[in-house]
């Protein structure tokens, strides 16, 4: 008996891995129901669903790079202090100094890709129909998903504190000054006062509530690190659960009816 | 920014002469494949011929010097720089959409698209030898953008083709090519092992990217010193092109909020059964059409627009055109009211005595702005109905009452988007409705 098999025979292998490895048809259907992270498959699946001509691949590689980012964002997370003494300096350390700094590109560079790829996952999905019932709801999450990571990116974006990101985050959170009745710039907000005070002013609006005061300032850079590290992942985790579990339920990956 | 022509050259000398050689390989490979297949011995000589063209190309890249270097003749980018602007650029994408769309099975087969392809490699690598031109696409942020065009490049052509295929196949009155292989396969191995090879080879992109790129740092923050321009994020540029034509609360708020409820809205508006879970067009052509306006023409190039071609004071420059702040436009965009009643009527705007009281006030500006009132209440109150009964009479029957307004009043914000800018382009029409007192212009 060689190494392998004495490991593979050992009662903690045996305690992990519940069934010899998976070389015949038998232990291949095992493998996928009794293992956590492959349980998420069929055990089957046609073999177009499969055709990365048809799929693509893009929901996958959009999942992988949400993984990417939650490993590489963790790690981040130790080096990096979101406050206006320390935020630029740690990013520069990360750039200069420190020896895992590429952690940093890894992340930035992930995170445009995921963007791209939940864009090119929805118009596969699109292009094929694949919406059409029994899957409109599954459809519904996704956009909401396609939401949250542009938020995700959106957030991320102003935590190096230098000045693309102030002024980007600037720009993009400017436009709730202009909300319909809830920015102080926003159409009929003028309408809103309450014994001839108004209620909307540029403290009390929905820029307000998003940058947490006037401007983009420290309250903006902690509201920003704590949707970006903590609110929204956890939003984006259990909507992929659901979006996960609907793609089995409703019917399995798409193909012709 | 480079502004020494010879220094720029040597430094992206050595870029652009491994550029080449990777097109070149790349058509040598395409050689080969071909030249496997039986009777494609011709096709494998011309991209064999392109392959040694792209590596005699290499070399002169690689020198440096700009007699050498192969780019595009300064005479063209000045004419290209001087006859591009929003309008040269909205119409001429749109109308390159149509006809992709409308020859698209010329454009899809194999030959059309590989030459199209190099083509537009060939283009980037000649205008990358423009200081200008790599400056702005080069910059890091950017670098995603340029994947995004060829990756949406490379995956609607093979959407496309597919589509195509099916739709002949259709006319013959064969099944969608997805139905062929219904035959079921174990997720372990022949999935699993997909899986296994993407993460492998997505790891290894990521971390060459990293490598080869590095994450952008620029100054400090600092509240006082604006950039000009001040960007947003590359994926909301879209957005901030809007703002060009509507106001914040309309191209900030109000339509991205109408982008997500009505991407919401698809599957329950979409009535059409056909076309669920393969690849065709002939079968859903209005679906189809829509999405594809939506997402290529008023996202995707708006983006590109946004990214590579506003500069300072969100001035439009050429693609060669060095960014001056000082460049100046100017721009006497005229009101739909001042039209009708200093234009048409020749009067003076109504407007209320100062002091007058609220409601007088009021009065007056509704006055001022009926004309534009009753435009836009014509356009989302009367169009619904008359396209029910004319253009959409089929729609509203299948679809019923609910289901059609939602769909109609969501293409009504959609269109509003080009309406506005050809009716700025063609009158100078800045607001038809304006309220600035209220903050309400549209």
């Amino acid at each position: 008996m060689d190494l392998g098999d004495t490991i593979r025979n050992s009662q903690i292998w045996k305690s992990i891995f519940r069934h010899p490895m998976p070389v015949d048809r038998r232990n291949r259907i095992v493998v996928m129901l009794t293992n956590f992270f492959l349980h998420l498959h069929p055990v089957s699946i046609k073999k177009q669903g499969i055709a990365l001509s048809y799929t693509w691949c893009m929901g996958g590689v959009t999942f992988f790079l949400f993984l990417a980012e939650t490993v590489t964002g963790v790690l981040l997370m130790f080096y990096y202090r979101p406050t206006l003494e320390w935020a630029y300096q740690d990013i520069l350390a990360l750039r200069d100094v420190t020896t895992l700094g590429i952690l940093r590109e890894l992340h930035r560079w992930g995170a445009h890709g995921m963007v791209i790829t939940v864009w090119l996952h929805m118009y596969r999905v699109f292009l094929t129909g694949s919406y059409k019932p029994p899957r409109e709801f599954n459809w519904v999450v996704g956009v909401i998903l396609l939401l949250l990571t542009l938020l995700l990116s959106f957030t991320g974006y102003l935590l190096p504190w230098d000045q693309l990101a102030i002024w980007a985050i600037t720009v993009g959170a400017g436009m709730a000054r202009a909300t319909p009745l809830l920015g102080y710039e926003g159409p009929g907000a003028q309408l809103l006062q309450l014994g001839g005070i108004p209620m909307i002013t540029n403290a009390s609006d929905a820029r307000f509530g998003l940058l947490g005061a006037r401007f983009v300032g420290e309250e903006t850079l902690n509201r920003f690190y704590i949707l970006h590290c903590i609110a929204i992942p956890l939003a984006v985790a259990l909507l992929i659960a659901i979006h996960f579990w609907r793609v089995r339920k409703d019917g399995g990956i798409s193909g012709p009816l | 920014m480079h502004t020494n022509v010879a220094e720029f050259l040597e430094d992206i000398s050595g870029f652009l002469g491994s550029y080449y050689l990777t097109l070149g390989i790349m058509n040598a490979l395409a050689a080969l494949y071909l030249w496997k297949q039986r009777g494609k011995g011709a096709l494998a000589l011309l991209w064999l011929v392109v392959g040694m063209v792209y590596v005699i190309l290499s070399p002169l890249a690689m020198s440096g010097s700009a007699a050498a270097v192969p780019q595009l003749p300064e005479g063209l980018r000045n004419f290209i720089d001087a006859n591009t602007g929003p309008v040269i650029y909205s119409v001429g994408t749109t109308a390159i959409l149509v006809i992709l769309y409308l020859f698209r099975a010329f454009f899809v087969r194999p030959v059309v698209a590989w030459s199209i392809l190099n083509l537009s490699l060939l283009y980037m690598g000649l205008s990358m030898a423009d200081p200008e031109f790599a400056a702005i696409v080069t910059k890091p942020d950017n670098v995603p953008i340029v994947a995004l065009v060829f990756l949406l490049g490379f995956f609607t052509w093979l959407a496309t083709s597919k589509a195509v295929e099916n739709d002949r196949r259709a006319e013959e009155g064969l099944p969608p090519q997805e139905k062929e292989d219904n035959e079921k396969v174990l997720v372990w191995p022949d999935l699993v092992y997909t899986e296994l090879i993407c993460m492998l080879a997505l790891t290894a992109i990521l971390l060459l990217w990293g490598i080869g790129l590095k994450a952008p740092l620029e100054e400090p923050a600092s509240s006082v010193k604006t950039p000009n321009p001040s960007k947003a994020p590359w994926y909301f540029l879209g957005l901030q092109e809007m703002l060009v034509y509507f106001d914040p609360w309309y191209a900030g708020v109000v339509l991205p909020s109408l982008i997500v409820v009505g991407l919401m809205a698809v599957p329950y508006i979409d009535f059409n059964r056909k076309g669920n879970g393969y690849y065709t067009i002939s079968e859903r052509p209005f679906s189809y059409l829509m999405f594809q306006f939506g997402f290529l023409e008023l996202w995707i190039t708006l983006i590109i627009l946004g990214t590579f071609l506003r500069g300072p004071n969100w001035n439009f420059f050429g693609p060669y055109e060095i960014w001056d702040t000082h460049k100046v436009l100017a721009l006497n965009n005229v009101d739909l009211s001042q039209y009708f009643w200093e234009g048409l009527l020749g009067r003076g705007m109504p407007k209320a005595s100062p002091g007058a009281p609220t409601f007088t006030a009021l009065g007056y500006i509704l006055l001022r702005e009926l004309p534009g009132i009753l435009v836009l209440g014509m356009y989302f109150l009367l169009l619904p109905p008359l396209m029910a009964t004319t253009i959409f009479r089929g729609f509203f029957v299948k679809m019923g009452f609910v289901r059609y307004m939602v769909l109609a009043n969501l293409l009504l914000f959609m269109a509003s988007l080009p309406i506005k800018m050809v009716l700025r382009w063609s009158f100078n029409l800045k607001y038809i409705v304006s309220v600035p007192e209220y903050f309400l212009n549209f």
